[in-house]
């Protein structure tokens, strides 16, 4: 690839993942900023995906066993003596 | 967990030690728990998919061979049970390694719009919580089960793999069609919200 060769909004959509997640090498890395920097609805599906992906993160992070669910289970293995919470 | 752990652990699992099963269900049964709400969507299930997650590892605890975290190996446990519970109340059958649809169109954007400048407090209220959760409902069952193992529960692509017995590119072909099926969820909401705003 060289450098008159721009990338299309396509390969962006194919490599959003790899991008998003960190796993492409420096090269297609820079060329795919230098895209999002010019092309506004790239730049809008990226920012969009990256804060979904945040959201849904964030929105189940505080869920955690209910105390009589966490008694009732550690009963169900008769491990009741070392079900010391609460 | 670091591998020191992992190692204890593993000695005195394979000796069947009451307070090694007492300190691996401490630690993992929160994020079991949390699997289990997000595939089946109640607590009850969540609860059913909690206790048999548990009673088969302890069970078969000579097959785990330490060649992966425990967490790992529970979380493939927990969707291997959340799938035949699934399959129970659909009446049909999900593989995990059924052929991908061959419809690319899932992939393609749909809705441009930029919510990201919405305030904080209108991104993370108890009613975008509500929505996302029933967005989460939507996705396929295998989808769901990668975009929840590698995103909500942050496991690496290996390990999500691994807990899913998929190739890892079948992990992320997954994690994109569950990311993007979000997106377009997320985006009609809150492009909703922002039409409202500006009435
Ligand atoms: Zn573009």
């Amino acid at each position: 690839m060289t450098h008159e060769h721009d990338l299309t909004c396509q390969n962006i959509i194919e490599n959003l993942n790899a991008y998003i997640d960190g796993e492409l090498d420096d090269v297609l890395c820079t060329e795919i900023e230098a895209h999002i920097q010019s092309c506004p609805d790239c730049r809008i599906v990226v920012n969009t995906l990256k804060k979904t992906i945040e959201l849904c993160k964030n929105a189940d992070s505080e869920t955690s066993l209910p105390a009589e669910t966490r008694h009732r289970l550690f009963a169900k293995l008769n491990l009741e003596d070392y079900d010391k919470k609460d | 967990m670091n591998e020191n752990t992992e190692t204890f652990e593993l000695e005195a699992l394979q000796k069947r030690d009451r307070a090694v099963f007492a300190q691996v269900l401490d630690q993992n049964s929160d994020r079991i728990y949390r699997l289990g709400l997000k595939m089946l969507g109640n607590v009850q299930d969540a609860e059913d998919i909690l206790q048999e997650t548990f009673i088969k590892a302890f069970n078969n605890i000579d097959q785990f061979e330490g060649r992966s975290k425990i967490s790992t190996w529970l979380y493939r446990i927990a969707v291997n049970e959340s799938l035949m519970l699934l399959r129970k109340r659909k009446g049909n059958t999900i593989q995990l390694d059924a052929p991908l649809e061959t419809d690319e169109g899932d992939l393609i954007p749909r809705q441009i719009v930029d919510w990201c400048c919405l305030p904080e407090k209108e991104l993370m209220n108890t009613e975008t919580r509500d929505h996302i959760q029933e967005a989460v409902k939507t996705l396929s069952d295998a989808n769901r089960a990668a975009f929840i193992l590698r995103d909500v529960e942050g496991l690496s692509t290996q390990e999500t793999a691994e807990a899913l017995d998929i190739s890892e590119s079948a992990v992320k072909v997954r994690l994109m069609r569950a990311r993007m099926q979000l997106r377009e969820e997320l985006t009609a909401f809150f492009a909703g919200k922002m039409i409202k705003e500006t009435l």
